[in-house]
C-alpha cells in the first residue's frame, strides 16, 4: 500500500484555504438572499396588514387627468401607462437638451476661468460661484417666476441675438415655441450643472503638465490652437469620469420639474400614485426608470472614456 | 479572505434586528392594536392639515394653527384627552396626504379632502362625516372679461397636483370639447404666484379655497370667481381603513359638533345644560347612558368637545362666517332643519 504522508491532512478540506474562500462567498451570498427575503416578507406583511395588494393592473385603467405638454397624442381617457410614457418622453426631452447645453456652457466657462483676460476670468468665476453655491430649487423658481414670467410680463418681449425671444408664453427659438416651464427647467439645469462642469474642465486642463504648453508653443502653435490640439485632448482623460457624474446629476435633478409645473415622469407618477394609492408599485417603476436612464448615460460615457484614453501604439 | 469574513459578520449583524422586527410586528398584528390606543399611549393626536388655507387651516399671527379643519383635530383631541391642545399638526401637501395616512405617520387627515369612491376604496381611506360641502370653481382676473368656461378656450389654467380639481377640470373640458392647457404645481403657493404673474389666465380649486386664497392675493378685488360650479367636493376628515374603533371616535366627534348645534348646546351654556331634563340632551352630555365608554372614551366626551371647541355653528362662525373677512353664508353647510345638509344621527 502506498501511503501518502499528507493524505490525512488533504482529507481535512476545512484546512484548505481554497475551500474557505469559496465557502465564505457562498455564505455572504446566502445571507444577502436571506436579508432580501426578510425585507420583502416584511414589506409584504406590512402591506397585507394595511390591506394593500401589490399589482400592476392599475396601469391599464383610465388616467382621467390632463397633461400640459404632449409630445405624443394623449387624452385623459387614455391609460396611466400612456400617461407615464408621456411623462418619460418629457423627462428625456429635457435631459438630452440639458446635457448638450450644459456641456457647451460648462466647457466654455471652464476654459474662460483660465483666460488671460481679467474680465473674462472673473466673470466666469462669479458664474461658477453663484450657481454652484445656491440650491437648485431656488434657482429653478428664480428662472421661472422672476425671469420667464416676471421679466416677460414687464418687458412684454425680450429679444436675444435676434433668433431667441422670451414672452409670457415661453421661449421662441427659430420659430419653435418652448413653454416657460420647459424653458425655465432647461436653463436652470443647464446653468447649475454647467458651473460644476466648468470646475471639472478647469481642473482637467490644469492637470496637463506645463511642459505640454511649452512644447506646443515651441512648435509655433497659437494659444488657442495649442489648447484645441494639444491640451484639451489630454485634459479629456481627466475630465470624462467626473463629467459622467454631472450628467447623472442633471438627469436625476430634472425630477424637480413639478416644482415649476413641468409634467415630467416624476410628476405623472405622483399624480398616478395619489389617485390610485399604488405608492409602492409606482415607486418601483420610478426607480427602475431612473436606474435605466442613469446606467445608459454611464454606459455611453464609459465607451467615450475608452475612446479618449491613451492608446498604445 | 479577511474581506469576506468581515462582510459576513456585517451581514449577520444586519439581519438580526430585521428578523427581530418581524417578530414584533407579528405579535402586534395578532392583537390588532387600534389607533385609539396608540394615540392614548402617545398622549397626543397627530393630525395632518394643509396649513396654507386661511379659514380651514392656517398658522395665525400668534403662531398657532387655526381654521375649520384644525378645529376638527382639536375636537378629537378634546374627546380623547379633555385637552384640545394635545395635537401635533403636520403640514401636508395634496400629493403626500394619503401616503402619510396609509403609512401611519398621521392618525387623522383633516385637510380639505374630498370624499370620493376611489379614495374610500382603493386608496385606503375611511371617511368621517362631511364637515364642509364645497364645489370646484375657477378664478380669473376681472379685466380678462372671462365669464364662462367656454371663454377659457386655448387659455392656461393653474392647479395643484394630487387633487380632485386636476381631474374634474379635465372631465368638464373634455365633455365640452374645449382645448386648454393645464399647468400643475406641487406647491399651492407657486401655483398662485404663477397665476398672479399672468402665466395662467385662470386658477381652479374648491370654491372655498379660491375665496380663502383670494384674500391673500396682492389685490383681491381684481379677481373674480366664476359662478360656474363644476363638481361636488364634500370635504371630510379621514382615517386609515380597517380600524373601526378609531373611525368611530373620529366619526362621533364630528357628529358631536353637528349634534350640539342641533340641540342648541354651545360652549357658553354646556355646563348649565347638565341640568336640562330633556333625555336626548342628557344622553348627549353623558349624564345618562353609557355611550362614550362603549367606544373607548369617557361618557362626557361630547361635553369635552363642546366645552373646548364649541358646536359646529360656533366653529363655522369663528373660521368662515360673519365674524371673519370671508363672511361665507352657511348655504349647504347648515343644519338639515334649516335647509342645509348637516344631519347627525341620534345619540342613543
Ligand atoms: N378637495 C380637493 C382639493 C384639496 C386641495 O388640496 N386643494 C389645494 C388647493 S387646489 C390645497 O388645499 N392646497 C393647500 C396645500 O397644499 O397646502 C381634494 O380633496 O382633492
Amino acid at each position: 500500500m502506498n501511503i501518502n504522508p499528507n493524505s490525512k491532512l488533504k482529507n481535512n478540506f476545512w484546512r484548505d484555504v481554497r475551500f474557505w474562500r469559496i465557502a465564505m462567498q457562498i455564505g455572504v451570498l446566502g445571507l444577502l438572499a436571506i436579508a432580501i427575503l426578510i425585507l420583502w416578507d416584511n414589506l409584504d406583511y406590512n402591506l397585507e396588514q394595511r390591506g394593500i395588494e401589490l399589482g400592476f393592473d392599475f396601469l391599464r385603467s383610465q388616467a382621467s387627468f390632463e397633461i400640459g405638454e404632449k409630445p405624443i397624442p394623449y387624452t385623459p381617457a387614455d391609460s396611466y401607462l400612456l400617461a407615464l410614457l408621456l411623462g418619460l418622453l418629457n423627462s428625456l426631452r429635457v435631459m438630452v437638451a440639458g446635457i448638450i447645453l450644459t456641456t457647451i456652457v460648462g466647457v466654455s466657462m471652464g476654459i474662460a476661468r483660465l483666460s488671460d483676460n481679467w474680465l473674462v476670468r472673473n466673470l466666469s468665476l462669479i458664474y461658477v460661484e453663484t450657481f454652484r453655491n445656491t440650491p437648485l430649487l431656488v434657482q429653478l423658481l428664480f428662472w421661472y417666476l422672476a425671469i420667464f414670467l416676471g421679466a416677460a410680463k414687464t418687458a412684454g418681449k425680450i429679444q436675444l441675438f435676434g433668433f431667441i425671444s422670451l414672452t409670457g408664453n415661453g421661449l421662441e427659438i427659430f420659430g419653435i415655441v418652448l413653454s416657460p416651464e420647459f424653458g425655465a427647467l432647461l436653463i436652470g439645469l443647464t446653468c447649475y450643472t454647467g458651473a460644476f462642469i466648468a470646475e471639472i474642465v478647469r481642473a482637467g486642463i490644469q492637470s496637463v503638465p506645463r511642459g505640454q504648453w511649452e512644447a506646443a508653443r515651441s512648435l509655433g502653435l497659437k494659444p488657442s490652437l495649442a489648447m484645441r490640439l494639444v491640451i484639451f485632448p489630454q485634459a479629456l482623460r481627466v475630465i470624462i469620469p467626473p463629467l459622467t457624474s454631472q450628467y447623472l446629476n442633471l438627469a436625476k435633478n430634472s425630477s424637480l420639474a413639478s416644482a415649476i409645473g413641468y409634467p415630467d415622469v416624476y410628476f405623472v407618477a405622483s399624480t398616478t400614485f395619489n389617485q390610485t394609492g399604488r405608492v409602492v408599485e409606482v415607486m418601483l417603476l420610478l426607480i427602475g426608470t431612473y436606474l435605466t436612464i442613469s446606467l445608459s448615460i454611464a454606459g455611453g460615457m464609459n465607451l467615450l472614456n475608452r475612446y479618449v484614453q491613451i492608446k498604445e501604439r | 479572505m479577511r474581506k469576506w469574513s468581515s462582510l459576513l459578520v456585517a451581514l449577520m449583524l444586519a439581519i438580526l434586528p430585521l428578523a427581530a422586527c418581524r417578530q414584533r410586528t407579528e405579535k402586534a398584528g395578532k392583537q390588532t392594536v387600534s389607533r385609539l390606543d396608540t394615540v392614548k399611549q402617545r398622549g397626543k393626536l397627530i393630525c395632518g392639515v394643509s396649513g396654507e388655507l386661511p379659514g380651514f387651516s392656517f398658522v395665525s399671527s400668534d403662531g398657532k394653527f387655526a381654521g375649520l379643519d384644525v378645529d376638527v383635530c382639536r375636537a378629537v383631541a378634546a374627546a380623547v384627552f379633555d385637552n384640545p391642545n394635545a395635537v401635533e399638526f403636520r403640514k401636508l401637501n395634496a400629493k403626500e396626504r394619503f401616503t402619510a395616512l396609509q403609512s401611519g405617520e398621521i392618525d387623522l387627515l383633516s385637510r380639505n379632502t374630498s370624499w370620493t369612491l376611489s379614495r374610500g376604496t382603493s386608496v385606503g381611506l375611511e371617511f368621517a362625516p362631511v364637515v364642509f360641502y364645497d364645489g370646484q370653481g375657477i378664478m380669473v382676473r376681472k379685466d380678462s372679461g372671462i365669464k364662462s368656461l367656454e371663454q377659457l378656450k386655448d387659455k392656461s389654467i393653474c392647479t395643484q397636483i394630487g387633487t380632485t380639481n386636476e381631474q374634474n377640470l379635465s372631465d368638464q373640458m373634455r365633455q365640452r370639447n374645449i382645448p386648454y392647457k393645464l399647468v400643475v404645481f406641487e406647491d399651492i403657493n407657486i401655483a398662485y404666484a404663477t397665476y398672479v404673474e399672468g402665466r395662467c389666465q385662470g386658477v381652479t380649486s374648491d370654491r372655498s379655497q379660491l375665496l380663502s386664497r383670494r384674500s391673500t392675493l396682492p389685490k383681491p378685488e381684481e379677481h373674480l370667481i366664476l359662478d360656474t360650479v363644476i363638481s361636488k367636493e364634500p370635504l371630510a376628515p379621514a382615517v386609515a381603513k380597517g380600524d373601526a374603533k378609531w373611525h368611530d371616535v373620529v366619526q362621533w366627534s364630528v357628529y358631536s359638533l353637528i349634534g350640539a348645534e342641533e340641540l342648541g348646546i354651545t360652549s357658553q351654556n354646556v355646563s348649565e345644560m347638565a341640568s336640562n331634563p330633556n333625555p336626548e340632551i342628557k344622553r348627549f352630555l353623558g349624564t345618562e347612558g353609557e355611550l362614550g365608554t362603549g367606544m373607548g372614551l369617557t361618557n362626557d366626551f361630547a361635553v369635552r368637545i363642546v366645552k373646548h371647541v364649541g358646536n359646529y355653528g360656533e366653529v363655522y362662525d369663528r373660521n368662515l362666517g360673519s365674524k371673519t373677512s370671508f363672511n361665507l353664508p352657511r348655504g349647504l353647510n347648515n343644519q338639515w332643519s334649516k335647509g342645509g345638509l348637516l344631519y347627525s344621527p341620534p345619540f342613543r
